[in-house]
């Protein structure tokens, strides 16, 4: 508590100290009440009761002073919460991507993460975007938490981090298989490491490196792509099964797929791996789920998917 | 035994010879009191159904990591586990098993104001249940939603989501015709001399349900109409890919399944109301406040269901409105714990196993309350929300509140249902156990929650660990505590000693007639002329 995490840190945890408080006070005292009362007027204690059927101002007095804590309790969660609907002009944008079940970060000069970065004391407005279902963004040690809804505009959270460190964010919001899974995390730096970071641009180095076998440079940045579009959540790179088939030995491989129902033997192709990525739902690998895999239509080009078979060719068994 | 006008003593419900034998003179029985024993058996079942399903998931979530199951059976669980008890176990709890027995007995009338009817809400019942069940067995197997079904995970899931509402929808039904019974009952039915005021507050409490019940419960239907012309005529209503909102799902959702929370709380409140006094030979303080306090929930009730989708991203105006409305609606419910512990003031209290029940009721719903109020609060809950607070938040009212209350009605009202006593030692000690495992396995879900474990997980991160065990055990030993009870209740009502008329010295209007009561209650329908707790002779 009053970690200073985030700006936020302070308002929130005043209101739940108070609401602890005062229900603590109440909790303890009536059970006390309660327990003194059955002790003192036991039966054997007091064989003969007093009829009271009631008490006006005690009924007064028990609605106006409850009533007067919780208009209190209710403003100071007010206040606590008021800031976080309204982000400073000059606050960083950044793109926080949830998928089934993986987060990606887009910044503003086309670099994307897994985790995401962010300078200390400086206000981060990030702009939600869901792609399948509702995801919910939460951040414990900075109070905050926003849902995710697919085609919402203007789904946003922001927050000032307020030391450097590394915190978790989480997904709230049930997503399905992997949805417990689905958790990366928060680096908060320093300005000068932050634009390192951001700055650094060793890829587009390689790219235009005219040396470079242009092989490998397509595979590694299909490496990039199966991590920032969240292949990875569901496709293993070292054979081990989750909820799709590892991508481990894909290339070349023969398998049986059932496609409308009826079963078929396929070659893993570049055809295939571009028609699975587009319409994934066609072909179900046999064993496996229809209806888990999302389209990626429009969310990659014809040359991304190029690159991820490039990748994809890579891996061995 | 009470003589009829033969001579003969009159044979009581249990013994009773209609027209039909065996199973059937119950399943075809038009007995408020049959009907009621009915639906005890049927919720019992479903109880112990998902009791199990929920030791399965906290024996998985004792270590992380996979323990005995995969997430995929696990999804499906808390499913399952969820649709069970809120819609087959707690909506219909307490109304339809003592609702049904008692309440017509305590008002002084001979049956329900429509026997059949009731009967046939016990059928939809049981309909509903197969309907529910039905997923599991056809399409893609049990859904995997969560008991809220939100959109649109539930429409890209490859499971059987439409048999799943289908059948919380005539769940609901069932529900709406009870309710709607129980309110034509208490309007037409009680005897001669019971003004409003002289009524028993367990009917008061039933009859605020009824009103929820028949207001709130259509709403689920309409939601599934939606449902079913966006599966079908693809008109988009909640799927953003047919330009539907799912935010309105959410709405639609709450507004229905927020009033059900007092569908479940309210007769639970009600039934402590009884257990009090009869046990502290006194009477209620403060009945009005009591009653006016029940209609003050029933209808505030219905206006902050939006306190359920605080980070769902609503505008500002609504949360603030949603969240003040929330705290006053926690006042009421204040009045009313107020009014109970001060019934104990100068009192003569006779410590039994439902007494027993009625105290702990009172400590569990405390802290469920109090934990509402960081929920109703904006801030706290952003932080909160989704989180395994809430789990137990709405544990220690649902199952704490609701269970906790219908346990002490069972064991306040055994001896009039079957005529016979259970071990008292026995239930003392079922009670301790389960009150120490309750709050084992509850209680540390507050501490998970604040420290950001979310809800509806399968596996956690290993700083929640220390948290999950405690509460793990903390299932086994309450569910310990809840087999002493339930084969202590078995073998109470196989072979307990006879119960007399009035065991425990009650007021109310149902101990007046023996033990069980006859198939048409009174001999002659009693003149009310006291009020119904007057302790004072
Ligand atoms: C939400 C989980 C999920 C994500 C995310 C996901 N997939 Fe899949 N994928 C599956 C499942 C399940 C299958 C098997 C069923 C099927 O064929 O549709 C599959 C099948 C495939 C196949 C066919 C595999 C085979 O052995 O025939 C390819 C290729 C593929 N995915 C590529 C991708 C790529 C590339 C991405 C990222 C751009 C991706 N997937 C993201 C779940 C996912
Ligand atoms: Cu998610
Ligand atoms: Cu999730």
């Amino acid at each position: 508590m009053f970690s200073g995490a985030s700006n936020f840190v302070e308002g929130v945890d005043i209101a739940f100290v108070l609401i602890l408080g005062i229900s603590a006070f109440f909790l303890i005292g009536l059970t006390a009440l309660m327990l003194y009362f059955t002790w003192k007027y036991n039966k054997k204690r007091n064989p003969v009761a007093t009829q009271i059927h009631g008490n006006n101002t005690l009924e007064v007095v028990w609605t106006v002073i409850p009533t007067i804590l919780v208009l209190v309790m209710f403003w100071y969660g007010y206040k606590g919460w008021k800031p976080m609907m309204t982000p400073p002009d000059d606050a960083m944008e950044v793109t926080a991507v949830a998928r089934m079940w993986s987060w990606s970060f887009e910044y503003q000069n086309g670099k994307t993460s897994t985790t995401l970065k962010l300078p200390v004391d400086e206000p981060v407005k990030l702009n939600l975007k869901a792609v399948d279902v509702i995801h919910s963004l939460f951040i414990p040690a900075f109070r905050v938490k926003q849902d995710m809804v697919p085609n919402k505009p203007d789904n946003f959270m922001w927050f000032t981090p307020q030391k450097a460190g590394i915190y978790d964010l989480f997904c709230t919001e049930y997503c399905g298989i992997r949805h417990s899974y689905m958790y990366t995390d928060v680096e908060v730096m320093s300005r000068e490491d932050f634009d390192t970071w951001y700055n650094d641009s060793t890829d587009m180095l390689l790219l235009a490196d005219t040396n470079a076998d242009p092989a490998v440079v397509a595979a590694m940045m299909g490496k990039q792509l199966v991590e920032n579009k969240g292949c990875i959540a569901c496709h293993s790179l070292d054979g081990s099964k989750l909820v799709g088939p590892s991508f481990q030995g894909i290339y070349g491989k023969s398998e049986t797929v059932v496609t409308n129902g009826k079963e078929r033997g396929i070659t893993v192709d570049d055809e295939y791996i571009r028609h699975s990525i587009l319409k994934p739902n066609d072909d179900i690998v046999k064993g496996y789920a229809s209806g888990q895999m999302q389209s990626y239509e429009g969310q990659l080009n014809n040359e991304e998917i190029d690159k991820i078979i490039a990748f994809l060719k890579t891996l061995g068994n | 035994m009470p003589e009829n006008t033969h001579g003969h003593p009159e044979p009581s419900y249990l013994e009773y010879q209609g027209k039909h034998k065996g199973l059937k003179a119950w399943i075809f029985s038009t007995d408020h009191k049959r009907i009621g024993l009915l639906y005890l058996y049927t919720i019992l079942t479903f109880f112990g159904i998902g009791l199990l399903i929920g030791l399965l998931m906290k024996l998985e979530l004792i270590a992380p990591g996979q323990t005995i199951m995969g997430p995929d059976t696990y999804n499906r669980f808390f499913t399952l586990h969820g649709v069970i008890m809120i819609f087959v176990v707690v909506i219909p709890g307490l109304p339809a098993v003592f609702g049904n027995f008692v309440m017509p007995i305590q008002i002084g009338a001979p049956d329900v104001a429509f026997p059949r009817l009731n009967l046939l809400s016990w059928w939809i019942y049981i309909l509903g249940i197969l309907l529910v069940l039905s997923s599991l067995l056809t399409g893609g197997g049990a859904p995997d939603t969560g008991w809220t079904f939100y959109a649109p995970y539930s429409f890209e899931t490859g499971t059987n989501m439409l048999p799943a509402v289908l059948g919380a929808f005539t769940l609901g039904f069932s529900s709406i015709l009870t309710g709607l019974n129980f309110i034509v009952t208490i309007h037409r039915m009680r005897a001669p001399g019971m003004s409003w005021f002289k009524m028993p507050l367990f009917p008061w409490a039933l009859y605020g349900t009824g009103w929820i019940q028949l207001l709130a419960t259509p709403v689920v239907g309409i939601t599934l109409l939606m449902i079913v012309a966006e599966r079908t005529l693809g008109i988009g209503f909640f799927d953003p890919d047919l330009g539907g909102d799912p935010i309105l799902y959410q709405h639609l959702f709450w507004i229905y399944s927020h009033p059900a929370v007092y569908i479940m709380i309210l007769p639970a409140m009600g039934a402590i109301s009884e257990i009090l006094p009869a046990f502290a030979r006194k009477t209620i303080f403060g009945y009005r406040a009591i009653v006016i306090s029940t209609l003050m929930i029933a209808f505030v009730g219905y206006f902050v269901w939006g306190h359920h989708m605080f980070t769902s991203g609503m505008s500002g105006t609504a949360l603030y409105t949603f969240s003040l409305l929330t705290f006053i609606v926690a006042i009421p419910s204040a009045i009313k714990v107020f009014n109970w512990i001060s019934t104990l003031h100068k009192a003569s209290i006779n410590v039994q196993t439902p007494f027993y029940w009625a105290i702990s009721f009172i400590f569990v719903f405390m802290v469920g309350g109090l934990t509402g109020l960081i929920l109703g609060s904006l801030a706290t809950d952003v932080h909160v929300h989704d989180t395994a607070f809430v789990v137990g938040h709405f544990h220690y009212i649902v199952f704490g509140g609701t269970g906790f209350a219908f346990l002490g009605a069972m064991h306040y009202w055994f001896p009039k249902i079957y005529g016979r006593m259970y071990n008292a030692r026995r239930a003392n000690l079922g009670w301790l156990i389960f009150f120490i495992g309750f709050n084992a396995l509850y209680s540390p879900m507050f501490y998970l929650g604040v420290a950001g474990m979310a809800r509806r997980y399968y596996d956690y991160l290993p700083e929640f660990h220390s948290g999950n065990i405690i509460s793990s055990i903390g299932a086994y030993v309450m569910a310990t505590g809840l087999v002493i009870i339930v084969v202590n209740l078995i073998l109470g009502a196989r072979r307990g000693e006879k119960a007399e008329a009035n065991p425990w010295g009650g007021k109310t209007l149902e101990w007046s007639v023996p033990s069980p009561p006859p198939l048409e209650n009174f001999e002659k329908i009693p003149v009310v002329t006291r009020e119904p707790y007057d302790y004072s002779a």
